[in-house]
């Protein structure tokens, strides 16, 4: 008879492609917290968000903003005494909370990461105004002032792209696209 | 004359163009020839990887092929388009069944990837293969007495490649030392500049670049220098930000170690992009004298 497979084994799948140990050898050391620079800003720590892993805690884990902090500096990776991935870990908690759409609504990273997607499947490169979007509308009105002021001086300094970029052979660029993701009409 | 397959990156073509500008006269000065990849795409950045992996690395497949294609071994300016790049590359090397399907989907541009060539951070091009010798005998006009934090960053140096020094890297300081410039001992120099958080989680990045804009400023530094547009952004487009966030009164130029080592080679600061920056770099213009 078919198992279903816990929380900890469907997340070790998802890191299949990692080249890092399992989860299930993490000692907790807290080597990873003590290492990432913007612990302070997550409601759980990287070690303990392991923890709650192996501890089968699906939906406080998903329900967790750790992975969205992850700035995928690679840190934590590179220090991690019993060697596992733990950048590629985080990565992994956000394709599984996009896919599931299991992250709180409003949030700003899953919704920028998809319109990032989108807009380089349709030109091939990517270019900032189309981003703009998903996130000024959360902004507060000081932020916003801030972020039209950065933009404005980029803009003077001919930093910012008028038109977008598209690459030339965009045709085969969206069919080998699909050959990986069937799009339906993309 | 060394020859590589170039990967500008998309940050290249506008927001950073004074690196693109500073590389190609950099590299000019000591014999390397950067051929930019014909019709390049996105490396997917970070925010691909968070979607799907497999079309991610469908992406860096595709302009290694074409790098490959061109016969040169691929160089990429930007940090985040090297790490992802160098990992598309090893991964399809090692993984027979994924390089199998990733190059079935390449078909459909009419490439394929067999893993020939190698790929390289910019500044691996100028220490390694070109080496601070060659380099040193064309610096005309030494930056004696500038005091530079040299800015690693994050994947320049992680994730790890090979057997390198992940925690205690020197090759930054050695290229500051040859252009003359004294390195100064800069705690940060490994932390992370925040990258995309700049967007999704502001208030942290924010704090990140406070804290390397501040441990700068404790190493008595006179400029900090970059090998990625996303840690130059950071860290020159959103120091007012942080001077209004947090009451701070930071007035630090950053600038990319080529435009660094242009104006040690005697090269017009116009020629390098100077000039397009937030924070004026016009006072480091002055340590460029010509040796006498």
């Amino acid at each position: 008879m078919a198992t279903k497979p816990s929380f900890s084994e469907e997340v070790s799948n998802l890191m299949h492609a990692s080249h890092g140990n399992p989860l299930k050898t993490c000692v907790q050391c807290g080597t990873c917290s003590g290492t990432c620079p913007v612990a302070e800003f997550m409601d759980h720590t990287p070690r303990c968000l392991i923890g709650m892993i192996n501890a089968n805690l699906k939906e406080e884990v998903l329900e967790s903003n750790t992975f969205w902090y992850c700035a995928s500096c690679f840190h934590c990776t590179v220090r991690c005494p019993k060697e596992i991935d733990i950048a590629g870990l985080m990565y992994s908690l956000k394709r599984y909370s996009i896919w599931k759409h299991t992250y709180p609504e409003g949030a700003i990273g899953p919704v920028f990461s998809e319109t990032f997607v989108k807009s380089i499947l349709r030109s091939g490169r990517s270019y900032e105004p189309v981003l703009a979007p998903t996130y000024i509308f959360s902004y507060g009105v000081r932020e916003f002032l801030n972020e039209a002021h950065t933009a404005t001086n980029l803009m003077l300094k001919g930093r910012l792209p008028v038109l977008p970029p598209r690459i030339k052979r965009l045709e085969n660029f969206k069919k080998m696209a699909n050959k990986i993701i069937p799009m339906g009409g993309a | 004359m060394r020859t590589y397959s170039y990967f500008p990156g998309c940050s290249l073509e506008k927001m950073a163009m004074s690196y693109h500008q500073s590389a190609m006269q950099t590299t000019n000065k000591i014999g390397v020839e950067l051929k930019e990849i014909e019709d390049w795409n996105c490396c997917g950045a970070t925010t691909y990887f968070h979607v799907d992996e497999l079309l991610a690395y469908t992406l860096v497949a595709r302009n290694l092929a074409i790098a490959e294609k061109m016969g040169h071994d691929l160089v990429a300016p930007c940090s985040a388009c090297y790490k992802n790049t160098y990992f598309g590359s090893a991964y399809l090397k090692e993984d027979q069944d994924l390089s199998d399907h990733i190059n079935y989907a390449l078909e459909a541009d009419n490439l394929h990837y067999s893993g020939s060539i190698e790929v390289k951070h910019l500044m691996e091009v100028f220490v390694d293969d070109v080496g601070l010798e060659e380099i040193k005998s064309k610096i005309t006009h030494p930056l004696e007495g500038l005091r530079v934090a040299p800015y690693y960053g994050c994947q320049i140096v992680r994730p790890r490649k090979d057997h390198e020094d992940v925690e205690n890297p020197q090759f930054f300081e050695d290229l500051m030392s040859t252009v003359g410039a004294d390195p100064v001992d800069f705690t940060y120099r490994l932390r992370c500049c925040g990258g995309s958080l700049i967007i999704t989680s502001r208030e942290a990045a924010l704090s990140l670049v406070r804290d390397l804009l501040q441990s700068a400023v404790y190493s008595d530094a006179d400029v900090i220098a970059t090998a990625c547009p996303l840690c130059q952004t950071n860290l020159e487009c959103y120091q007012m930000t942080v001077n209004r966030e947090f009451g701070t009164d930071f007035s630090i130029p950053i600038m990319y170690f080529t435009q660094l080592l242009g104006l040690s080679m005697g090269l017009p600061p116009k020629k390098l992009g100077i000039g397009t920056e937030f924070v004026s770099a016009d006072r480091i213009l002055t340590f460029a004298k010509e040796k006498v």
